[in-house]
């Protein structure tokens, strides 16, 4: 079902944890979904200097946010926010249909981060600070709940 | 540890199976001496089944699978009843799908009665369902999700006195406990062979004599023209095989698998944050079980890795976005509920092998828990 890739950064998962003094920290998803990713970035001079995440989910979730944290660690806030769903599913040699999902919310987590960051830094945007990409799922969840 | 999915076929099952393929390829239906061969298997495996369900041989009628056979109970009584007016359906919110959605995309008239927290069905709520124009009641025997048993008597009896039929998905139960139709009261029964170390592909419908219940598939007139298709008489042979020899030392086979079961469930209980799903009186090879904090393909794919076969009813493992409907009807909460386990043994599973599960499975536990952004919150509540 998955990929090497996916089971290679599911069983050793990079950068995860948390960073107590973070720049800036994004959470997306929800629990009744099944699928949590929090992100915390370090930034220095417009830099991701440092980056770890904790998530709640299926192995493709653990799989994605690990890549996204490698993928964009050392780069500039600019060059973090060009990073797409797409991009994290081809770095993974792709994902089962039903679980391009976590893609987005990879790229949603990031997003959400340096949305944070921004919001701490006094610099405004239009970066959504919560995530848009979960699952319809949600949106079912939230209208009924 | 995942027999709840499927089994590994007996081994006696595989050698008679095998010997039979090389000289039976006759089709059960042709008159001569290769047909004739064929049927005699045929017959032969009927009788057998019978003899294990405790009813006639002309009551059991061969299908593809528990599936089909439990398809072929719904359609074929509203098919049967509708023109006496009845056409609605009793039935329980955590049946199989093979029941829920026959009845849900037929647009069928149906009372879902909800189990308890426990996973019990109890007979009174179905006579309080029961209508002037419902024409079954299908009530699964055992569940396959969590295992928890049904009153199956007692329901027989309801359903008898207000004159409905009754239906039973047997699929997870046959082979498991020791089931006479006739003491039961049932009126149909659904069962499969691979779920008692069968081959795949074949299952039966005990109908109870005097109930004409319409085709689900027609064509031929295999089966006394109740379901076309030309019999698998091998599979079926395998199945009857199977089904005997599972219910042999049934009694003996049963207690140590418990014994093994329960060994499971009390150490896995150990692990903070972690419930049962299910009350006791469940199938005797059924563990299941949630971890606050963590989600259920994570651990199995884990637990894969450590060389142990499990089954979750996370959305993840179920290819929906929802996690299990059986845990849901419980009252679990969706983000519990994404966190379950399930291991069902059967009886080649070994006290050692629990052992193993019980050494690998906390590490495994406390490594997701640690990395989910949920977890410090929940160990914080009580």
């Amino acid at each position: 079902m998955y990929s090497e890739k996916v089971m290679d950064h599911f069983k050793n998962p990079r950068n995860v944890g948390k960073i107590d003094d973070a720049d800036g920290v994004g959470e997306v998803g929800n629990a009744k979904c099944g699928d949590i990713m929090k992100m915390y970035i370090k930034v220095n001079e417009g830099v991701i200097t440092d980056i770890k995440f904790n998530t709640f989910g299926c192995a493709s979730a653990i799989a994605t946010s690990s890549i996204a944290t490698e993928m964009i660690k050392g780069k500039t806030i600019d060059e973090a926010l060009t990073l797409t769903n797409k991009a994290v599913v081809e770095a993974l040699d792709g994902l089962p249909p039903v679980k391009i999902h976590c893609s987005v919310l990879a790229e949603e987590a990031v997003k959400a981060a340096v949305a944070d960051y921004y919001k701490r830094q006094g610099i405004e945007s239009d970066l959504p600070g919560e995530c848009t990409g979960c699952c319809s799922a949600c949106h079912a969840h939230r209208a009924a709940g | 540890m995942d027999n709840a999915a499927t089994t590994a076929v007996y081994e006696n099952v595989i050698d008679e199976m095998a010997a039979l393929s090389k000289t039976v390829y006759g089709n059960p239906s042709s008159l001569h001496a290769e047909g004739t061969q064929a049927k005699k298997i045929l017959d032969k495996a009927r009788a057998l089944v019978a003899e294990s369900l405790g009813c006639d041989e002309k009551e059991i009628y061969f299908t593809s699978g528990g599936s089909e056979a439990d398809n072929w109970a719904i359609m074929g009584s509203l098919c049967l009843l509708r023109k006496k007016g009845k056409s609605h359906v009793v039935t329980t919110n955590i049946e199989h799908y093979a029941v829920l959605h026959t009845l849900k995309r037929n647009n069928i008239d149906a009372t879902y009665i909800p189990a308890d927290k426990d996973g019990y069905i109890k007979a009174e709520d179905v006579a309080s369902a029961i209508r002037e124009d419902t024409a079954l009641v299908s009530v699964m025997f055992a569940n396959n999700e969590i295992g928890t048993i049904m009153p199956i008597k007692e329901i027989a009896e309801v359903c008898k006195e207000r004159n409905a039929l009754f239906h039973s998905d047997g699929v997870q139960a046959a082979g498991h406990l020791d089931i006479n139709v006739k003491t039961l009261g049932l009126d149909m029964l659904s069962i499969s062979g691979h779920k008692f170390h069968g081959p795949k592909g074949v299952g039966a419908l005990y109908i109870r004599k005097g109930i004409f219940l319409p085709n689900l598939i027609y064509g031929g007139g295999q089966e006394s023209g109740r379901r076309a298709g030309t019999e698998n008489a091998i599979g079926c042979y395998g199945m009857a095989l199977a089904l005997q020899t599972s219910l042999t030392d049934l009694q003996k086979k049963n207690t140590a698998t418990a014994k093994i079961r329960d060994k499971l469930i009390d150490g896995i209980l150990k692990i903070e944050k972690t419930r049962k799903n299910g009350g006791d009186n469940r199938l005797p090879g059924n563990v299941n079980v949630c971890f606050e904090g963590i989600e259920g393909e994570s651990l199995l794919l884990h637990l894969d890795l450590k060389g142990v076969a499990a089954s979750s009813g996370s959305a993840c493992t179920s290819g929906s976005l929802d996690p299990s409907h059986v845990l849901l009807a419980l009252g679990l909460p969706h983000e519990i509920a994404h966190g379950s386990l399930r291991l069902s043994l059967s009886e080649f599973n070994t006290p050692e092998e629990a052992d193993y599960v019980l050494k690998v499975l906390p590490g495994i536990v406390e490594n997701l828990r640690e990395m989910s952004p949920v977890w410090e919150k929940m160990k914080k509540e009580n």
